[in-house]
């Protein structure tokens, strides 16, 4: 045994896996303050367009598709965390790369989104108003990305089985991390795009 | 371990179904603004269809449900802190 095995074996005899969970939980908490700050910050400056346009720019229509993609993003990656329970390779490969895609696509279209509004005239520093949509969907789309990579990097660790579930990287971390990002988007939709209209 | 924790989650089966009933409420809350006949009762409705949403993905899909109480309390920290810090913003921004 070589003494980077005997050292994960040691490792692995202390279930740390509860403490990593609940060091998750404390951190979506946070989260949620974060980005509760961003949206009474958005609720405050709604109004504030100054010259620039406002809420009327908003494509409801394509901004629910983009919804629903994140939604059903969250269906995709609760499956890829029960195939992985179930040691399911094949299938935790399928669901975390159909995850990855569901939010590839939907950062996609926030920057179809983005560029459309700057076309409108909405730039970051516009008004008060739009440096509050931006920095707010801004920051939430940061958040898929980094979510993205994440999946992308469980999808080649799992390609040569190095998917633990007790160190590194762990589907159910991060499935927790991704269906947060889903949530936040959840009131973000009703806040922003469907009490504006 | 708690009882708690020994909770069964859910089979692929029951979250399909869960999807589905989250296409359904928000396909319900894009149809709600261009209802007029529910614009007295628009802004609570919108609040309860997203409240529904959130709740069951975090029931569901993050297994708070099945999980240790622990969990739960500290995810509950942090979405009601939320309420203070709203009303801190809004303090600060003169808008109470």
């Amino acid at each position: 045994m070589t003494s980077q095995a005997a050292s994960i074996e040691a490792h692995d005899h202390h279930d740390v896996r509860p403490i990593r969970k609940a060091a998750m939980w404390v951190f979506l908490g946070s989260e949620c303050m974060f980005f509760g700050s961003m949206i009474a910050t958005f609720l405050l400056y709604r109004n504030t367009t100054g010259e620039g346009p406002g809420s009327e720019i908003f494509d409801i229509p394509f901004t629910s598709a983009s919804s629903f993609v994140l939604l059903m993003s969250s269906l995709t990656m609760v499956l890829a965390h029960h195939a992985f329970e179930k040691r399911d390779a094949r299938g935790t490969r399928i669901w975390l790369s159909a995850t990855a895609l569901l939010g590839i696509t939907f950062l996609a279209g926030q920057i179809y989104e983005f560029t459309e509004f700057a076309h409108e005239g909405l730039a970051l520093s516009t008004s008060s108003f739009s440096g509050a949509f931006y920095m707010l969907t801004g920051f939430h789309g940061a958040h898929v990305a980094l979510g993205v990579v994440m999946l992308l990097a469980m999808f080649f660790l799992s390609l040569d089985g190095r998917l633990y579930e007790q160190r590194g990287l762990n589907v159910e971390l991060v499935g927790l991390y991704w269906h947060f990002v889903d949530i936040v988007w959840i009131v973000i939709f009703t806040v922003v795009y469907l009490l504006q209209v | 371990m708690t009882q708690a924790a020994h909770r069964a989650h859910p089979t692929p089966a029951v979250y399909w179904g869960i999807a589905l009933f989250l296409g359904v409420v928000t396909a319900i809350e894009v149809a709600v603004p261009y209802i007029s006949a529910l614009d007295p009762v628009r802004v609570p409705l919108l609040i309860v269809l997203a409240a529904v949403k959130f709740g069951t993905v975090v029931s569901f899909f993050m297994h708070l449900r099945y999980d240790k109480k622990l969990y739960r309390t500290l995810f509950l920290f942090g979405v009601i802190g939320v309420i203070p810090l709203f009303l801190v913003v809004l303090a600060t921004m003169h808008a109470l």
